[in-house]
């Protein structure tokens, strides 16, 4: 570490690192010929020689996997590990990615050898406890979005999304109706109009009022027509605001046959105040790593849940799991109009186990609360900063809310350098540059665990990194100053890839 | 907090929301303390026949290995728990490492340039490897073996339906009148230049090696792609999709490092040639410098990716299964190439000591037609069906029915042995049989 480093620290900060650090070796670079972890009992039936199994010509004799020790194995990924911020150390504001804190019983149920030591083609006789609770949050997602046709095998949001798009088609296909396109707002998030595309749609934009935040509606009217097989609308929007003319929007759309999807990437803001279903939404998808608190794992495992209203529960994936007359569960592969497997098995059962977990500790009274706290506490952080940071739309937000960043611009200052001097001050940055209307955008999402206290903090060193940018620009333009390493150079990385250790090294460990 | 912010209830932040939809009532119950939480939990998994109450012979896909405890321990740590997709690569250097190194070790294990950090699964992958090669070749049609999981099949058949890809099964086997398995090994009357790619499953769904070569090349002299469906288990003692001319590769690596978990999550390794990268759906995480030359890495090739090229980016899927993906890197590491090739070995050993002992029971007979390694299909005197019932009743997990992937089947069952099937197990399987 340099004296200049530690003149760059934040007089309050509580970063989890303190300067700049030597790297960790790759595995490779540790291995040591004949070094070995652990292993197998003695076989207890005859050997085999592989000759006589794998005929020469496709035998495998060299595999340049690294040799190395339990301890070896232990050490790297524990320096590694300590070379990331996470929920459970840092704030962590990532708006629209929900990031709350997981409780740790949830952990210990997903951990149970019961759940954990089923095979997925097992008989369902077997099974019955994992189908059981396969139905039971299906039953408990249909009650909380207004939306009663539930399928837990969409494995991630864009797979949620991906699901219900192919659903829209198989629903117009059977009216025998050839839709070709969806409408899409400009705030929505890229993987809307990916999955149109992947879905075999064209994708067609809708722009958005400049002065509400939400979708510019005579827009959606004019482009709005017969030919529209479905929209996808984000509620809350990406800037964190209600789409208040939700009710129209759904019943100008259903007069022309169009079907309204609701990406539940912000329902978080929503449990227990509003049931996208009520409002005339079709298809939603739910984030269970989002709002129902499946820890995100470093980019999944995570959940996506599509839930349907009744007249479009036949094209839901199957198997779907279904409860018997009889009381037992099963698993329902006569569906006629099914759009198919989305997964080779029952989705991501163990991620779906935490969520249902945690709606049953949450129960009626807390799912309540759950979407209130986390306006509250948005709503709050918002008000903390409104002296000294602009907002893209000034409106009571729900779950989140988003600064605009131009005004640094004046000090040199952009919204990344603002980012990355957060780093320093302890935090993990808010999603930057995102929703793409919004320039130089800061996107900000407490959530409902969040106490008061912390956000007090956090809206301090905001405002102190405020400060920095008007007063000290350099030492926020040249962030972050206390992590193992500095700003990489991206455009080497992609210009040059470097995918892998035989890519060779690109600079010491 | 409502004072700072200035209004003087909860519900006046909700004034946006319809009034007539506003706090519906939600028929639940309500909520439970953790300990009835845990309680309750508990005594609904122990409803469950779990795979260390039972022998099992099942596999089919999934497969039940020995996961050294280190796994569990590291990949819960907080850290890696509970961080998500690094997009700050200052504070996320960990994460992004531990990408780095799976993929190199997806490159190891197939023998390819690239890999990406993970998809859902490998039905999934096998999905996005068809959508990739129609976006490389520019055509629609794939042709399937029918001996890749049918699993994968059914994701391939959903992903193919949106952008109207004509998928074509092509039969691998075919069964004669007296009940002998004879394999199909020449597809070139289905391969033309119409063709975007075949798919191939390495070993097959039924157990076997299928002869890979020769098919490259024929499909590259019409422009068409190979893809591999390869098992990173067997990718220890059988040669690598690379090494035949593998376009794109795909394989499932949740078994290796993980419990069966009823199915998932899983992981998908998805990996290609190196001048196919810029098709590749998924994150990408490559090794670059810092101002002051410091090692780091960072999520690279992101133009192809949903949240700059939106509807044309190559795929719409952002997070997969990161921490499955961090799992399976600390087993690979664990057992190094000596334990994977081991597990291969010894899974391999306990199948041929069960086919040996099963030629002793009358009826029951093994029916491989090509070289196998630790699944094959058994025939049996009765619908494997009621056989599975049988060996239910007396407390075991039988094979596969495959009765369920072709009617002509419906004789035979897949069985399958792990590195975890003790020999009493194999025993006892067959004491039953012989009582039947």
């Amino acid at each position: 570490m340099t004296t200049t480093d530690y003149g760059h620290a934040p007089a309050n900060g509580t970063s989890i690192f303190s300067g700049r650090q030597s790297g960790v070796p790759t595995l490779v670079e540790k291995s040591v010929p004949g070094r070995r972890a652990g292993s197998l009992p003695l076989l207890d039936v005859p050997p085999v020689n592989l000759d006589d199994v794998i005929p020469a010509g496709e035998r495998r004799h060299a595999l340049p996997l690294p040799e190395l020790s339990e301890l070896d194995v232990v050490r790297h990924f524990t320096r590694l590990s300590k070379r990331n911020y996470s929920i459970e150390s840092e704030f962590y504001p990532l708006g629209s990615c929900t990031m709350k804190y997981n409780p740790k019983v949830d952990e210990t149920i997903a951990a149970l050898p019961g759940f954990r030591n089923l095979h997925p083609l097992q008989p369902e006789s077997t099974v019955q406890g994992a189908l059981h609770v396969l139905h039971h949050i299906q039953e408990q997602l249909g009650e909380i979005t207004g939306l009663p046709g539930v399928s837990t095998q969409p494995v991630a949001g864009a797979h949620g999304e991906l699901t219900g798009i192919l659903m829209v088609r198989a629903y117009h296909l059977k009216a025998g109706r050839m839709r070709r396109k969806v409408l899409i707002p400009d705030s929505a998030h890229g993987t809307n109009p990916a999955t149109a595309a992947m879905a075999g749609y064209e994708a067609i934009t809708i722009g958005h009022d400049r002065e509400t935040g939400e979708l510019d509606f005579d827009d959606f009217r004019n482009k709005l027509d017969n030919d529209c097989a479905a929209i996808m609308i984000t509620l809350p929007n990406t800037l964190g605001l209600f789409e208040t003319k939700i009710e129209e929007i759904c019943r100008l759309a259903h007069e022309v046959g169009c079907l309204v999807y609701c990406d539940g990437a912000n329902l978080n803001a929503l449990v227990g105040s509003l049931r996208p279903g009520d409002v005339g939404v079709d298809l939603l998808h739910v984030n269970l790593h989002k709002t129902f608190a499946v820890p995100h794992g470093g980019g999944g495992p995570g959940g996506g849940a599509i839930c349907v209203a009744p007249g479009l529960e036949p094209f839901l994936p199957a198997p779907l799991v279904v409860r018997h007359r009889d009381g037992t569960y099963g698993l329902d592969r006569a569906r006629p109009d099914t759009i198919g497997r989305v997964h080779t098995y029952n989705g991501n059962f163990n991620a779906v186990l935490r969520s249902y977990a945690y709606i049953l500790q949450l129960g009626a009274d807390g799912l309540a609360e759950l979407g209130a706290n986390a306006v509250l506490n948005a709503n709050y952080l918002k008000a903390l900063l409104a002296d000294d940071f602009q907002y893209y739309v000034d409106r009571t937000c729900m779950h989140e809310f988003v600064i605009d960043g131009r005004p640094f611009r004046e000090y040199g200052v952009r919204t990344l350098d603002i980012a990355k001097r957060l780093i320093d001050h302890g935090y993990h940055p808010p999603t930057v540059y995102f929703p793409l209307i919004a320039p130089e955008a800061i996107m900000i999402e407490p959530t409902e665990t969040e106490s008061k206290q912390t956000l007090d903090l956090f809206a301090a060193a905001l405002i102190e990194v405020a400060r920095e940018a008007r007063e000290t620009p350099d030492v926020v333009q040249s962030a972050p100053h206390l992590t193992p390493v500095g700003r990489l150079d991206e455009v080497r990385a992609a210009r040059q890839p470097n995918l892998k250790w035989s890519d060779g090294a690109v600079a010491a460990g | 907090m409502l004072a700072r912010i200035g209004v003087g209830t909860l519900d006046d932040l909700f004034r946006d929301l319809p009034a007539k939809h506003y706090r519906p009532h939600l028929d639940l119950p309500a909520g439970l303390s953790e300990m009835e939480t845990w309680q309750y939990l508990r005594g609904l998994s122990e409803t469950n026949l779990d795979l260390d109450r039972a022998p099992s012979f099942l596999g089919a896909g999934a497969y039940r290995h020995y996961a050294p405890a280190a796994i569990g321990h590291l990949i819960s740590r907080s850290e890696f728990l509970t961080s998500y997709t690094p997009y700050q690569p200052e504070v996320s250097q960990g994460t992004l490492q531990a990408v780095y190194e799976w993929q190199s070790m997806v490159c190891a294990l197939t023998g390819m340039d690239v890999a990406n950090a993970s998809v859902y699964d490998a039905g999934t992958g096998v999905g996005e490897a068809a959508r990739m090669a129609c976006a490389l070749t520019r055509r629609r049609r794939v042709l399937v073996l029918d001996t890749v999981n049918p699993g994968y099949r059914d994701v391939l058949a959903t992903y193919a339906s949106g952008p109207d890809i004509d998928v074509e099964t092509l039969p691998a086997w075919q069964r004669a009148g007296d009940g002998t398995l004879t394999r199909v090994t020449d597809f070139s009357t289905a391969i033309d230049a119409t063709v975007a790619c075949l798919i191939v499953q390495q070993p097959n769904f039924l157990g076997w090696l299928e002869q890979v070569e020769g098919l490259a090349a024929a499909l590259a002299s019409v422009g068409a792609i190979l893809v591999v469906v390869a098992d990173p288990v067997s990718l220890a003692v059988v040669r690598p999709p690379g090494s035949y001319g593998a376009g794109i590769v795909v394989a499932e690596g949740k078994w290796t490092g993980g419990p069966t978990d009823f199915g998932g999550p899983l992981v998908g390794m998805f990996a290609c040639r190196r001048d196919y990268v810029r098709q590749m759906p998924g994150r990408i995480v490559g090794s670059t410098v810092d101002a002051d030359g410091r090692r780091g890495y960072v999520l690279t090739l992101a133009t192809r990716e949903q949240h700059i090229r939106r509807e044309k980016a190559t795929s719409n899927i952002c997070t997969a299964e990161a921490l499955i993906a961090l799992a399976t890197t600390v087993y690979l590491s664990h057992v190094g190439p000596q334990g994977l090739r081991e597990v291969a070995e010894q899974s391999i050993a306990k199948a041929r000591y069960l086919a040996g002992e099963l030629a002793h029971v009358p009826g029951f007979r093994v029916m491989p037609i090509a070289p196998w390694l630790y699944e094959v299909p058994i025939r049996c005197p009765r619908p494997a069906a009621e056989i599975n019932r049988i060996l239910l009743g007396e407390g075991i997990i039988g094979g596969y029915d495959l009765g369920q992937y072709s009617p002509d089947l419906d004789d035979a069952l897949l069985v399958c042995c792990t590195e975890m099937t003790p020999r009493a197990d194999i025993d006892r399987l067959v004491r039953v049989l012989k009582s039947i």
